[in-house]
């Protein structure tokens, strides 16, 4: 069992408020995930779970116990974390029987434990190494071994990813994945690759200014943004908002249309919007275009791979109208 | 990198550090060869270099006359035993500084370090009052109590600046692994930094070893280091150039010993912050 519940969690450092007031009902088994731009408070939210910061105000609960004031050894949760954190003077064995040794677990069962987590994450032949010895991904591996063995409530991830290449980041954001499948375990996963968010994700926090913008699943983030912030920050590329009569016409303060909701054509006059191709962005399966739009600003436009498009090229553009996102002067979605 | 030096100024330079080198080294290399020389030679006119006839004598004559065995355990006990109870200390002190500093952390410091500036005849009357009072002169615990207490302030210091090195995500790490804070110090902290606390326990091991001040004022006959030794055994035998040569000679020897073979390791330490 892992359920978790913020009440009315404020942080700050001295004077400096830093996270105002959360509450969050994350539920035993869901893979919630943390995105925000840098500095927004994912990892102090995630600290404070954890017990390695402690909260000004309010509450958090573990399968409903309260573990406000708890130590991080007494909750029962696992972290892993950006830098890995592996203990440098432990062989790979050592460092992931550690937490069962400080549960005092008895010798075989260590063994036992030790060698199915090796087994799962691949690092049978490693095991006598010391850390340094390792490549990042080994070490990250390494480091979810000894979050694994001990069946914690929950996981907590800082991006773990973050150090990686591209390659191995996709390859380690399936494996979490899988581990999250086959644990069944609640996790929590800080970061600020929406691309990660989106794919791993049971639900999404979405948190700007140490606020939660909105929460919800993928789909429901990407098709109901509450408000502004969270339609320009899920989606990649990134939604294109246009104010002032443009808007008007569509009787809200903003608009915004998404990169892929566009129809493109090259004849003349064949668009609501005429713009010229400023840079194209050729990807093989698409390609972004950065349409200059004539009275509206700078867009970008998803389009499939097979057409070519150089500087300055004449687009008309025409957006899909079931899918234009309409926001007040506050940002909300109306 | 590399630098055309010509051959001139190589060896002008190598010429210039061997001569400081046996200038510095002068003092002990004359105490060292007179140390086997018989009272006569040691003091004749002029002066032989190496002894004519080579002699164990005054060693002999000085451990039956002053004790030197009962005065070198006296330092052992003294030295090694300061420095595990300044560890014990100063390794959860340096803890809690490093790892959870308040705002006053970095005063603290600097007031410790203060306490070493401060010129040690300050506080004789009042420490050797107390000392009398609690029955603790002429002490090994008492010269180890305070030997502790003048030396806390540098392993605190030295410690503090190893630690800070440690990246805190390991310590954490730890905690999340449920490692309580004893566990945490004893099976993360300390091991990671061996190389910083073998290096400070050396150089308290020295400082103390040769601390006179303190061990000379607070012991007499029982109690006295080796400090107390040599300094007994000039006064009365001024004269005796070669048994004191013999008496400083035994009284350096083990500390020179163990500087040479822990070199390595004190220079590492010393540069552990500098070069990681
Ligand atoms: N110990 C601390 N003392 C003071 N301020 C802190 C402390 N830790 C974090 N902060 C501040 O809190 C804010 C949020 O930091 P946090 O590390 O949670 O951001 P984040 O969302 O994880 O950012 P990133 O994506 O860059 O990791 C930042 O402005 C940071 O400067
Ligand atoms: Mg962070």
């Amino acid at each position: 069992m892992g359920s978790i519940t913020l009440e009315h969690v404020n942080k700050s450092f001295g004077e400096v408020e830093i996270i105002p007031d959360i509450s969050l009902e994350i539920k035993d088994g869901e893979f919630v995930v943390f995105v925000g731009p840098s500095g927004c408070g994912k990892s102090t939210l995630l600290r404070l779970i954890a017990g390695l910061e402690d909260t000004s105000s309010g509450h958090i609960k573990l399968d409903g116990e309260d573990v406000t004031g708890a130590p991080p050894a007494r909750r029962g949760l696992a972290m892993v974390f950006q830098s890995y954190a592996l203990y440098p003077h432990m062989s790979v064995r050592d460092n992931i029987a550690f937490p069962l040794k400080m549960a005092k677990t008895p010798q075989a069962i260590i063994d036992q434990k030790v060698d199915y987590a090796a087994r799962t994450l691949n690092l049978g032949s490693y095991l006598d190494r010391r850390p340094r010895a390792l490549s990042g991904g080994q070490r990250q591996r390494v480091a979810i071994g000894r979050a694994i063995v001990r069946e914690p409530k929950a996981f907590l991830f800082d991006e773990p990813l973050s150090n990686l290449d591209a390659a191995l980041r996709v390859n380690m954001r399936l494996e979490i994945t899988e581990l999250h499948q086959q644990l069944k375990t609640t996790m929590i996963y800080v970061t600020h690759d929406q691309v990660e968010a989106m794919t791993m994700a049971d639900r999404i926090v979405v948190l700007n200014a140490g606020n939660v913008e909105q929460f919800g699943s993928p789909l429901e983030l990407y098709k109901k943004p509450a408000n502004r912030f969270v339609a320009g920050f899920i989606g990649s590329p990134k939604m294109n908002f246009v104010d002032g009569p443009e808007a008007e016409k569509h009787k809200a303060h903003a608009i915004g249309v998404r990169p892929e909701h566009f129809t493109l054509s090259t004849t003349a006059g064949a668009g609501q919007w005429a713009g010229t191709v400023n840079v194209a962005e050729q990807l093989g399966s698409d390609t972004f275009l950065h349409v200059e739009v004539e009275g509206l600003g700078l867009m970008t436009v998803r389009t499939d791979g097979d057409q070519t498009f150089s500087h300055g090229d004449k687009v008309y553009l025409t957006p899909d109208a079931n899918r234009i996102y309409r926001f007040d002067a506050a940002g909300l979605a109306l | 990198m590399a630098r055309n030096v010509s051959v001139q100024t190589k060896t002008g330079f190598t010429i210039l550090a061997w001569a400081v080198a046996l200038l510095l080294f002068s003092p002990i290399l004359w105490t060292i060869v007179t140390a086997f020389k018989t009272e006569a030679e040691a003091i004749a006119a002029p002066p032989t270099f190496l002894p004519l006839t080579f002699t164990l004598d005054n060693f002999f004559d000085v451990q039956d006359r002053s004790d030197y065995i009962k005065h070198a355990w006296n330092s052992i006990l003294v030295s090694v035993g300061s420095t595990l109870l300044g560890l014990v200390i100063a390794i959860p002190a340096a803890w809690s500084m490093a790892f959870a500093p308040t705002k006053r952390t970095k005063d603290i410091l600097m007031w410790m370090l203060s306490t070493k500036m401060m010129p040690a005849v300050g506080v004789l009357i009042p420490i050797y009052l107390i000392f009398r009072d609690l029955r603790l002169l002429d002490t090994v615990h008492g010269l180890t109590i305070i030997m502790t207490l003048i030396n806390l302030p540098i392993i605190i210091w030295m410690l503090y600046t190893y630690f800070k090195e440690i990246p805190v995500d390991i310590l954490e790490a730890a905690r999340m692994d449920g490692a309580e804070l004893w566990n945490e110090i004893v099976h993360v902290l300390v091991p990671m930094a061996i190389p910083g606390i073998a290096s400070t326990l050396l150089l308290n091991v020295i400082l103390a070893w040769n601390e006179a001040f303190w061990t000379i004022t607070l012991t007499s006959g029982r109690a006295g280091t080796l400090t107390a030794f040599i300094s007994s055994f000039s006064s009365p035998q001024g004269l005796f150039l070669a048994k004191l040569s013999a008496a400083s000679l035994l009284a350096i020897a083990p500390i020179l010993l163990l500087g040479w073979f822990s070199q390595k390791q004190l220079v590492r330490g010393l540069t552990f912050g500098a070069v990681k």
